[in-house]
Order: C-alpha cells, then sequence, then structure tokens
C-alpha cells in the first residue's frame, strides 16, 4: 500500500512539473474533455471526446429528479435555436439518472420537445470523470476540447452569463 | 525504491505527450447541537468532518487515479464505522480502442444492474466499488466484452479500506446488431442483446447447515427500438443463497424489469413493470441494510423533490420480494393554443404501485431437507399493497418573468412492510398540494417560493401518524454567485400537542465558477433536499453545516 502510494505521489508530482511548465508556455493549465463510452438513449454507443460536433459544446449535467436543472434545461430550451445559429454551440444534456429514473429521461427530453444531444451516464463514470460534485454542473468546451468555463448551480441569469462565454468563443 | 525508478524511466515521455488531470474536493464541516425534540444529539466531538478529493490522472492511453477520504469523525447520515484518513479509491489503467482495462478499484453496472453494479454515492456515504481487475473488450463496433474479479469495498476504517468477506467474479457480453452487422445499419428496428453471469465464492463457516460457497447469478437482456416506441428488459435468476436477509432459505431468487415507451415531441409515454423475489444477493450473507450488495434493485416510483413528500414518505424496494408498476406521461400543449398560453403548458402524470408477491406454499413440505419454503413467479402478485402514488403536476409560464408549478400527490405506504414511522401501523395515506412560483426581478434577481401542504388521512376518525404537515420556502438568487434561502417545516397537525415542531432553516451559498461554499443553519429533517440549485441527500439534525465544493 505504502509503495503504491508513494508511485503515485511521485507520478503526480512529476506531472505537476509538466503543469507547471506548460503554463510557462501557454499561460494557461487546460483542462481537456475527458474520453468516457456513454449510450445515448437509442442505445448508440458515443465517446465523450469524440462526438464529432463542430462548433463549442455545452455539457450539462442532469437529473429527472434535480429541480433547477431541469430549469436550467428548460430556460435553455427557448433560446436554444437563437444560440445554435449566432454561435454553432450544441448541448450535450448528461442525464446522471440511474436505473431507478433513467427510463424515464426520454419521456422527459421529448415531452419537453428538448432539441439536445442526451447522453446517459447511469453509473455516474462521466460525472466521475468531469469531477462533478452535484447537479446542475455545466461546462463550456471550445472546439479542441479544451474546458474553459464551468458554473455548479443554477438560478435564473445563469444562462445569459454562459451565453456570453459561448459568444467570446466564437469571437475567438 | 523500484516503483521510483521506474517513474524516473518514465520521465522522458512526459515531455512528449499531453497529461491531463482533472478531479473535484467536497468538505463538509457539522457543528451539532442537542435537540431533544428532534431527537437529535450532540456527538461528543461537537464537530464534525467529512472530506474527499479525487484525482484523476490521463495521459494518451495511460490513466491513474485515486481518491483520499477523511472522516474526523463522520457527518450524520454517514455510516457511524468511517473513521480515519486514507486512500478510498486507487487504480492504474490502460485503454485503447480495443481494449480497456484496470487495475485496483473501479465501479461498472451489467445491464441494468440487477446482476451487478457498483456505484458510489458520496452524498449518503454509499460505495460499493470493486477491488481487482477489470478488462472490457470492444473486438468490433457494437460488440462489448466486460470481465470483473474483485473483492467488495464494506466499510472505510482507521483510513483503510476493509473489504466484504466474498470474492465478485462476473462476465457480460452485449451486442448491439444494427452497429454490429453492416446489413443491418440502416433497419428501421434497432435491436441490442446482452447477457451476464456473477458468482460470488465465500467460505462456509456455518457448523449447522451446508451453504452454498458459490453461488451465481445470470440472466439477459434486450432492447427493441422501432420509430417512436422502445421495448426493453432483463431477466435475472439468482441461485440458492441463504442469507440473513432470507432467514437462510434454500429457493432461487428471480428479478425481471421490464419498460415500454413511445416517445414523440411534446409528448412521452412509459409503462414499466418490475418483480423481484428473493433477490438479496451480497458478498458477505451474513450482512444487511446496505453493505455489500453486489445488485441494484431499486424502488420503480418517481423520484420527488418538494421536501415533505421526499422526506416522510419514501418507499425503499423490499428485496426479499414485489411485484410493482409505473406508468409515467408527459404532455406538452404548444405554444399559441388555448391550454399552452404563450409559452407553451406542460403536464405529468405519474403513477406508481407496488404490491406484495404470491409466495405458493401447496406441494411445500417446510420439514424435508430442501429448504425450498416457497415457489414464485414473476409478477404474480397478492392484493397486498405496499405503496400507491399517484401524482400531478403542471407547468405553466405566464410571461417572461413569472412562472407557475402546481402539482398534488397522493402517496399510501404500507408501514407494516415498508417501516417509515414508528407512530403509525398499515397504511398511511397522505395528500399532498404543492404551489412554485418563481419571480425573475430583472436580469440577476429572483426569488422562488414554494408552498406545501401535506393531509394525512385519518382513520376511524383519528388522526394517523404524525398527522398534517406545511412548508414554506422562499429562496432569493443573485446571479450568478449569490443565493439566501429560508425554510420552515410545521407539523402543525400532530395529534401530540408537544410535538407539533417548526422546523426552520437559512442556507447562504457564494458560487463561483467551479467552486462552491455554502453555509447552513437550523434543524434539518432527513431526506432529498434542494436548496439553491443543487440537490443532495442530508441527514436529520439541529445545528451549522458548512459546505465546500470545487472541480478541477
Amino acid at each position: 500500500m505504502k509503495t503504491y502510494l508513494s508511485f503515485l505521489i511521485i507520478f503526480l508530482s512529476f506531472s505537476h512539473f509538466f503543469a507547471q511548465n506548460e503554463l510557462e508556455n501557454n499561460e494557461s493549465i487546460t483542462k481537456k474533455l475527458p474520453s468516457v463510452k456513454l449510450k445515448d438513449y437509442k442505445g448508440k454507443v458515443l465517446n465523450t471526446a469524440e462526438l464529432g460536433l463542430k462548433g463549442p459544446i455545452i455539457f450539462s449535467f442532469w437529473a429527472t429528479w434535480c429541480a433547477p436543472c431541469k430549469k436550467e434545461l428548460n430556460a435553455i430550451h427557448d433560446l436554444y435555436t437563437d444560440w445554435q445559429a449566432e454561435t454553432g454551440v450544441t448541448l450535450v444534456a448528461v442525464s446522471i439518472d440511474d436505473e431507478k429514473t433513467k427510463s424515464q429521461v426520454p419521456i422527459y427530453v421529448d415531452g419537453k420537445g428538448w432539441e439536445y444531444l442526451i447522453l446517459l451516464d447511469p453509473n455516474g463514470d462521466f460525472k466521475r470523470a468531469m469531477g462533478v460534485n452535484n447537479v446542475p454542473h455545466t461546462f463550456l468546451v471550445d472546439t479542441d476540447g479544451t474546458i474553459v468555463y464551468s458554473h455548479n448551480n443554477y438560478a435564473p441569469g445563469d444562462e445569459e452569463k454562459l451565453y456570453e462565454e459561448i459568444k467570446k468563443l466564437s469571437l475567438k | 525504491m523500484k516503483y521510483f525508478f521506474f517513474a524516473v524511466c518514465l520521465f522522458p515521455l512526459f515531455l512528449f505527450s499531453q497529461a491531463t488531470i482533472s478531479g473535484n474536493i467536497e468538505s463538509t464541516f457539522q457543528y451539532l447541537k442537542n435537540d431533544s425534540v428532534i431527537g437529535a444529539t450532540q456527538p461528543a466531538e461537537e464537530g464534525l468532518f467529512n472530506s474527499y478529493m479525487n484525482v484523476f490522472y490521463t495521459q494518451g492511453k495511460f490513466k491513474a487515479g485515486m481518491r483520499v477520504e477523511s472522516y474526523l469523525p463522520r457527518i450524520q447520515g454517514y455510516p457511524n464505522r468511517f473513521d480515519g484518513t486514507g486512500i478510498g479509491m486507487r487504480y492504474v489503467g490502460y485503454a485503447n480502442d480495443i481494449v480497456d482495462v484496470t487495475l485496483g478499484t473501479f465501479y461498472e453496472q451489467f445491464g441494468s444492474g440487477l446482476a451487478l453494479r457498483a456505484y458510489e454515492d458520496r452524498a449518503l456515504g454509499y460505495d460499493n466499488l470493486l477491488d481487482g481487475m477489470r478488462l472490457i473488450v470492444r473486438p468490433k463496433s457494437g460488440v462489448v466484452l466486460k470481465g470483473v474479479y474483485a473483492y467488495q469495498r464494506l466499510s472505510f476504517q482507521q483510513g483503510k479500506l476493509i473489504y466484504g468477506d466474498g470474492i465478485v467474479r462476473g462476465v457480460d457480453g452485449e451486442i448491439n446488431l444494427n452497429e454490429a452487422v453492416k446489413k443491418l445499419e440502416d433497419f428501421p428496428l434497432t435491436m441490442v442483446f446482452g447477457t451476464s453471469f456473477v458468482s460470488k465464492f465465500q467460505v462456509d463457516d456455518d457448523p449447522s447447515l451446508i451453504l452454498p460457497k458459490n453461488v451465481g447469478a445470470y440472466g439477459a437482456r434486450a432492447k427493441f427500438r422501432y420509430k417512436n416506441v422502445t421495448l426493453d428488459g432483463e431477466y435475472i435468476i439468482k441461485e440458492q443463497d441463504p442469507s440473513n436477509d432470507n432467514s437462510k432459505i434454500y429457493n432461487y431468487g428471480h428479478a425481471t424489469v421490464i419498460n415500454l415507451s413511445y416517445t414523440k415531441k411534446g409528448l412521452g409515454i412509459l409503462l414499466s413493470g418490475k418483480s423481484v423475489d428473493n433477490m438479496s444477493y451480497r458478498s458477505d450473507r451474513t450482512k444487511d441494510l446496505q453493505d455489500v450488495l453486489i445488485n441494484y434493485l431499486p424502488s420503480l416510483n418517481k423520484t420527488h423533490t418538494y421536501n415533505l413528500v421526499s422526506t416522510l414518505y419514501p418507499y425503499v424496494t423490499q428485496l426479499l420480494g414485489e411485484v410493482a408498476f409505473q406508468a409515467d406521461v408527459l404532455y406538452t400543449f404548444k405554444k399559441g393554443t388555448k391550454m399552452g398560453g404563450k409559452y407553451g403548458t406542460s403536464i405529468n402524470v405519474n403513477y406508481s404501485t407496488t404490491y406484495r408477491p404470491i409466495m405458493h406454499t401447496s406441494g411445500i413440505n417446510l420439514d424435508d431437507s430442501t429448504g425450498v419454503t416457497y415457489k414464485s413467479r414473476p409478477f404474480d402478485k397478492s392484493d397486498s399493497l405496499y405503496w400507491r402514488d399517484i401524482n400531478v403536476n403542471l407547468t405553466k409560464k405566464i410571461n417572461k418573468n413569472l412562472s407557475f408549478i402546481f402539482s398534488y400527490f397522493n402517496i399510501q405506504i404500507n408501514n407494516d412492510i415498508a417501516k417509515i414511522s414508528n407512530d403509525a401501523s398499515g397504511l398511511i395515506s397522505s395528500h399532498i398540494g404543492v404551489i412554485e412560483t418563481a419571480y425573475r426581478i430583472n436580469k440577476t434577481n429572483s426569488i422562488r417560493t414554494e408552498l406545501q401542504g401535506m393531509f394525512v388521512e385519518k382513520e376511524n376518525g383519528l388522526i394517523k401518524d404524525k398527522g398534517n404537515w406545511a412548508t414554506i420556502l422562499v429562496e432569493y438568487s443573485i446571479s450568478p454567485s449569490y443565493f439566501f434561502s429560508f425554510m420552515n417545516q410545521y407539523n402543525y397537525g400532530n395529534p401530540i400537542e408537544s410535538k407539533r415542531i417548526h422546523y426552520p432553516i437559512i442556507t447562504c451559498g457564494y458560487i463561483k465558477d467551479a467552486t462552491r461554499f455554502t453555509v447552513s443553519y437550523g434543524r434539518q429533517r432527513a431526506g432529498l433536499f434542494c436548496v439553491g440549485g443543487v440537490c443532495r441527500f442530508v441527514p436529520a439534525n439541529n445545528g451549522l453545516t458548512f459546505s465546500f465544493t470545487q472541480s478541477f
């Protein structure tokens, strides 16, 4: 156990060293989108790091039992057509519903008429890889797969802050 | 020392490929007081402190990760045996397009989890991870094969992982025919098939019985999708597994889930059925509660979020047996119609019900040596009700700044079976109404209120259980960084006057990107608790709670 630990510490300290180097070179530490294989609700397996989408991507972690998550996604739903036309953004709504409520996901999504790409993360693999503590947690990813913004809450108006961040990306 | 050498050898690799580190931390501090009214007691330490931090490292095809956990001591609601600081999860792994191998700890789910599911829920202190080896192979597109071989996490004591007695082995295969077979690529019917086999081994140390040392659980699943209709299901059989849960009977167990859904834009319909018999499956047959469960059997009903609905009469699956059904419909009236108004109106109706299964005893000799005590078939239900929930909710946006959600719930729970209260027996039936209002004052400021009333049906003219309740919640938020909320639950209808208690609580939060601080002070009932935009499970207490979360 002890050797295991020291191995990891050495490992991580090296990577830290290079993260610092990177900082000097690129002036920022980047967090890349992790690669996790998830299903959409039609049963097709997709790799989160290779979704093949053109513009920036919003990853929004939600659940059918999370009222603020649904408020956020319903608020964006009203604006989504404009957002897409103006910035080419795609929203990927990652449901963390497990087997108890997973079957209600397509009912809610289609019942509300959402046009997002829906991914199912019933065992929390992508949630864990993205460092999500609780939902809603929304990430903005640029076309290089770098996470440029994230927000762990929803209050009315937060979607406007998110949109400002998306516009910053499309100006680059 | 050899590891150090190994690491030095790897050193040049880092120069040329990009590494990613991600993870998260959560810390919760509680200062708790005595509160004899709600039965909360101050722990000897007065303060409680939980933390954990995940760190995930990936570089090309290599991955490693760990979680350091700390319980000094654990906060309320966590298993009380958790203590110390140490590593609760660690793994190394390698993944390319064909293989994905993990050595160390991992989480995994086969199919719908009826045979195997290792997962975590940190807010609850639940973690049944597997520690050993996992191999996932994707030999061709649409085909996934998995194998696991591991011990299971039981506890975390003195900063160390404690394992269950038994070892868990399993294989699972799944094929998506439309992806795997070229000819079926554009076939309108989507077909996915899967099968699992899981086995656990535990030493037989019982002096009086011959216990099966190796116990298997196996079955198959399928999913079909044609246009707007989806049908999926899974069936799992468990071999003879005499345990403390089932009073050491030698029956086989079985579990079935079936979902049928129809969806199109603006409409979703779901019909579900679930049947469970003798399906508690643990890597240690002597354990109970949530300990070392290998499989996952959630109850078949909606997870409610309003606090009176979610916390007072929640239902948990009866592992020994139940038959359950659910129907869920969501319809959105289009914008511009009479019902839809300017913004569209959504209505959701949900119905779930659970019964005791029939256990046939004719032809069974309880004195013979088989140890089989009854016969049971999937979906063979009696009229004995365990649970029923009928709920309706209507979401209506009046204008750009004002919206309402109206909800009604009728919940019936059999308190003799799914014990939730010590103050009643038999069926408890409650009616709950909720009016939620959201008003946006300006671009960044908004206010949200909830008025909730719970009315418990009387029995022979007498107040049942704790009687009626009311809850008020007011939440003020300033986007994107601040929120303040006040909530009070009041048990105004309690038959005992001294127990007509208020549960007031104030919560404030500050959020900056992926950083979040919250402070709350007051009384809390146990349950799923949503404040300021986030939901989590919180146990009952009285005092100050400070929490910090960060993702990176």
